[in-house]
């Protein structure tokens, strides 16, 4: 049987870490293809529905990653996104989800190596973990 | 199920359209676009594509006010329940308030691998592995985080509800693994996520050799009362713990508080689902006017004639029933009690949130406390659960 490749939905705001993976990919870094990139106009306009929907449809982990704090396009996205990863993370820990499978980091567009690891790690971490709980149903 | 047939199992064809439905109906008050008895013609005169794709199919509240009153006995509220799974199937759905998170979350219950963390609020309560008593929790473990905004707190019911049974000497069985009963999805149209979600619960249940569950959420216990038996085989004795109590009211030692000797009026909501669903009226009153130090005092709508708190299922939530919920509490503050008691999670919920909502404009005049009646009754047991 071949190795588990976990699948990682990465909501990621249009600024900074969107690019951030643009120029991983223009610089040739080389990053695990598990990845599934959204693109979002900003981290602060990510529900919790989304997060949720992408593990319904067999995510084995969701990343949220937009701008630091003061770089927000739009003023106070990362604060209004912690604020509902916050109340997300709680909800999803009754669920019994492991922490490590929904992820908020903030990576500025110049930190592509940044973004590189991150992914890299998760994918360790993940592989580790195994399928998602939530993965039974979903044809592949 | 085709909409004959729900016309016949409803007995639709028996409508007289005299409109009683409609003219109680607390939503087609505030919405004149939503008409049950409109709804009712539309089916008997076979225009299904309009009945199945108008947007208020889904704005019903199912509290069963209008079928209570039907000289026909028309079951509207089933009625609406099995139209809205034929619309579900042809992709139809309501608007789901909180951006449909919660029904993500009752889908996600559903998969059968998952090892939920839902008890780590039990500190103080009595529980056992093995007893023939059973409480059903409930969602609150999940509204918990999600309505600590509106403070709101679900979970203080469930941990009362044992601390009470714990006082009648009773140590229930609690499921680490319960699952959602399913009504929201039910009453949504989703039958198929809500079969599994039975299954599981009442497979759960029997390997635990319960005879008797006790609910502390009307909804949870209009399911498994009425819904389940259709789906799944489960031979237990169902109990809500209004019920409960009320029987075994003379066993507990209930105190006013000392804080405050003055004599309190608090007023009741009857929730839809213990009232008109179940006919359970009196025994939450037996339990208020038990309690040393309060007078219960009725509003201008209570009992059978009882107003829904405007919002069923999470669904169709908008300024229709911010209206309904200012009327109610209106209501309730002309009572002149203090506080409102109900029975229900969210009618706790729904109140709350009309009161922090500042478009609803009402601000002071609608603002006053709002108790679960398991929480009013732990209250009143003392600190420590009346030993």
């Amino acid at each position: 049987m071949a190795e588990f490749e976990p699948k990682i939905i990465a909501f990621c705001c249009n600024w900074c870490t969107y690019a951030a993976a643009d120029i991983a990919g223009t610089s040739r870094i080389h990053y695990p293809a598990n990845v599934r990139i959204v693109r979002v106009m900003c981290s602060g306009m990510v529900d919790p529905i989304y997060i949720l929907k992408a593990f319904e449809m067999g995510a084995d982990g969701v990343l949220v990653a937009g701008c630091h704090e003061a770089d927000c396009h739009y003023l106070n996205g990362p604060l209004k996104c912690d604020a509902m990863f916050e109340k997300l993370k709680k909800v999803v820990n009754v669920l019994g989800l492991e922490e490590e499978r929904l992820r908020r980091e903030m990576i500025a567009a110049a930190e592509a190596p940044i973004f590189a690891e991150l992914i890299e790690e998760m994918v360790k971490q993940l592989k580790k973990l195994g399928p998602s709980p939530f993965r039974e149903r979903v044809k592949v | 199920m085709n909409l004959e047939d729900i016309i016949k199992e409803t007995k639709t064809y028996y409508c007289l359209e005299c409109g009683k439905c409609t003219s109680i109906c607390p939503v087609s008050r505030h919405n004149s676009n939503f008409s049950p008895r409109l709804m009712l013609e539309r089916a008997l005169m076979g225009f299904e594509d309009e009945l199945i794709h108008d947007r208020e199919l889904f704005s019903c509240l199912t509290c069963y006010a209008c079928s209570h009153l039907c000289p026909s006995d028309v079951d509207y509220p089933v009625f609406t329940q099995k139209v809205r799974n034929l619309a579900s199937s042809q992709g139809e759905h309501g608007d789901c308030a909180h951006s449909g998170t919660l029904f993500s979350l009752m889908r996600l219950i559903s998969r059968s691998d998952i090892k939920q963390k839902r008890l780590d609020w039990l500190d103080g309560c009595r529980t056992s592995q093995k007893s023939e008593v059973l409480y059903f929790v409930g969602c609150a473990p999940y509204f918990e985080p999600i309505f600590q905004d509106i403070e709101v707190s679900p979970v203080s019911i469930a941990r009362n509800s044992i601390k009470i049974l714990n006082a009648l000497g009773i140590e229930p069985m609690v499921l680490p693994n319960e699952r959602c009963c399913g009504h929201d999805l039910l009453w949504t149209g989703d039958v198929e996520t809500f079969k599994k979600l039975a299954q599981l619960n009442a497979q759960m249940i029997k390997e635990t050799g319960a005879k008797k569950i006790v609910f502390s959420c009307p909804e949870g216990y209009r399911t498994f009362k009425i819904d389940y038996p259709q789906y799944v085989e489960l031979d237990c004795e169902l109990m809500h713990i209004t019920e409960l109590l009320a029987q075994n009211l003379s066993t507990l030692s209930l105190r006013a508080k000392r804080s405050n000797p003055e004599v309190k009026k608090v007023t009741y909501q009857d929730p839809c689902r213990l009232g008109r669903h179940l006919g359970i009226y009196e025994p939450p009153r037996e339990i208020i006017r038990a309690i040393p130090g309060m007078k219960l005092v009725e509003m201008e709508h209570s009992g059978d004639e009882s107003i829904c708190c405007g919002t069923s299922a999470w669904t169709n939530c908008g300024s229709y029933s911010k209206e309904i919920r200012v009327e109610r509490l209106l209501e309730a503050r002309a009572t002149g009690a203090g506080m409102l008691v109900t029975a229900c999670p969210k009618c706790q919920i729904h109140f709350k949130c009309a009161m922090v909502d500042k478009g609803a404009e009402k601000g002071p005049d609608i603002e006053m406390e709002v108790m679960d009646i398991v929480t009013l009754v732990a209250n009143a047991l003392g600190g420590k659960s009346g030993e």
